[in-house]
């Protein structure tokens, strides 16, 4: 096959699949901003995305603190710079192991959960009975998603951050023989409110690429098992990428020069 | 003269290569039970999705009593859509609501119901296509399937809207159940003057529910006359699909399917 055409096909691709994403999320926003609103949908949203994920993020957090903790020190100790393990542990988790952790365990457990959802209820033509029943089916369906990634990221961030912080204060303390206040001390001396922001910050775009990906693979579901099952994994994979590719660019904005 | 209810002219809907349907004529009386015909994948159910907006024609005309509603954003179009009840081939329920909560969907989430008055409305609705009211608060995944038909069909009903939609309503159901659902139509539509447009390859259930009857084939309506005449069309491809032949005009490629 000509390499040029399946160039040509793979970018055309990428661009009519993100034109998708774009008029998608724009006609979501359009319609959801104006009412009716469903408030028992946007409830039901915060809870799955940010009540329910709380055991997963916080069990992440914590080992990711304690594990920073134990590794920073192995290295550290080698030139006496184990009084910097505090600082680093803090600025690792709010900065970019916190939203970034988060989001991928999200991305596993609610991305995937949404696109399941609604696949099978576009397969099951209950979508389109939404419409019947007078109801906008972005309005109902997508906004409170969007709305509920988008806020309870960063509220599920900030506890990973408060556990994470913990999981490297348990080790320390327990371990590694920090005394409990000095370890405090140096968490928060270097701490600004810029990286706090920063990291809530990505959280809120992880948040929204999380939900976005969950509702437009599955509102776009392909019929029967099989394109309920790739509209899942497609979710959950073009999640975790823009995750990652959009933290770069978020850092960037934030601390380049 | 009977009133035209609804006027479908020229309705045209291809996907990509696949021309679905080429200009479809339809006059649908108003208080009368008309009943669309046709094989599988001849566009019977891509006909009501255009006239219900759940797709957009790619061409062609559809009004509800004089109103188009053919890309239709207006508010009249909106009210005219309102007044449509729709029962789908699997039901369609909402499977995380309860079933007084799916028949009083539209009053609570397009009407500003309260939830009590829904309920109660709900329940009367639900007696009338013969179920009690313990089944109200049971989940639409704990139902048979002639019930969960029932339940959509009370979902349609409960609106009283002016124009009911039936896809399939017999399929999959044993022929008492199918009979009895038959009967709940033909009682809902003789009695109450709501114009019915049902699309099915059930014989029995155009016999006992249609009043004129469309063959839909090759894109087009292909013939339309009373249900009387239905034995003796006058046409080869009505004859050699009321009577279920493999021979004739209408040809099936086996190979292709």
């Amino acid at each position: 096959m000509n390499p040029f055409r399946l160039i040509g096909a793979g970018v055309l691709g990428f661009c009519a699949n993100l034109g998708g994403i774009v008029a998608f999320a724009s006609r979501a926003i359009g319609r959801g901003v104006t009412p009716p609103y469903f408030p028992r949908q946007y409830l039901r949203q915060f809870l799955d995305i940010g009540y329910y994920s709380l055991p997963v993020v916080g069990l992440t957090a914590i080992f990711t603190g304690a594990v920073l903790a134990l590794q920073s020190y192995t290295g550290f100790q080698r030139f006496q710079a184990e009084s910097a393990i505090p600082t680093i542990v803090v600025l690792s988790v709010v900065r970019e192991l916190g939203p970034v952790l988060a989001g991928l365990m999200v991305a596993g457990r609610v991305g995937a959960a949404m696109a399941a959802e609604l696949g099978t209820m576009r397969v099951t033509e209950q979508i389109d009975a939404l419409t019947t029943l007078s109801t906008d089916p972005y309005r109902y369906l997508i906004m409170p998603r969007l709305v509920g990634g988008l806020i309870m990221l960063p509220l599920l961030v900030v506890v990973a951050d408060l556990i994470g912080v913990m999981g490297g204060y348990l080790i320390a303390t327990l371990k590694l023989g920090f005394g409990s206040v000095e370890y405090l001390n140096n968490t928060f001396r270097y701490l600004q409110t810029m990286d706090v922001v920063s990291g809530l910050t990505k959280a809120a775009v992880f948040g929204f690429i999380v939900a976005l990906m969950g509702c437009y693979h599955g509102f776009y579901s392909q019929r029967g098992a099989q394109g309920v099952g790739v509209a899942t994994t497609r979710a959950v994979v073009t999640a975790s990428i823009l995750i990652l590719t959009s933290n770069y660019i978020v850092t960037e904005l934030f601390f380049s020069g | 003269m009977s009133q035209v209810k609804i006027r479908i002219r020229g309705v045209s809907k291809r996907f990509g290569a696949n021309v679905v349907l080429a200009g479809a004529d339809l006059d649908v009386e108003a208080g009368k039970s008309t009943v669309v015909i046709g094989g599988s994948g001849t566009g019977k159910s891509v006909l009501i999705k255009c006239v219900l907006g759940i797709l957009e024609p790619d061409a062609g005309s559809i009004q509800i009593d004089g109103v188009e509603v053919v890309g239709g954003r207006t508010r009249e179009a909106r009210a005219k859509r309102a007044e449509c009840g729709m029962l789908f081939q699997g039901g369609a329920l909402f499977d995380s609501l309860r079933v007084w909560e799916n028949v009083a969907f539209r009053l609570t989430h397009a009407e500003g119901v309260k939830r009590p008055e829904a309920r109660e409305r709900a329940v009367e609705t639900l007696r009338r296509v013969g179920l009690g009211a313990e089944v109200a608060d049971l989940l639409p995944a704990e139902l048979s399937g002639g019930m969960q038909k029932r339940v959509g069909l009370a979902r349609a009903i409960a609106s009283d809207p002016q124009i009911i939609f039936f896809d399939e309503p017999t399929t999959g159901l044993d022929p008492i159940m199918a009979d009895v659902i038959n009967e709940l139509i033909r009682r809902t539509t003789a009695d109450e003057g709501v114009t019915a447009l049902t699309i099915t390859h059930d014989m029995q259930s155009v016999r006992a529910i249609a009043d004129t009857v469309a063959m839909l084939h090759a894109g087009r309506i292909h013939w339309h006359g009373p249900v009387a005449a239905i034995d003796e069309p006058g046409d080869a491809h009505v004859e050699q699909f009321v009577q279920g032949h493999a021979e004739g005009p209408i040809h099936v490629d086996v190979a292709a399917e």
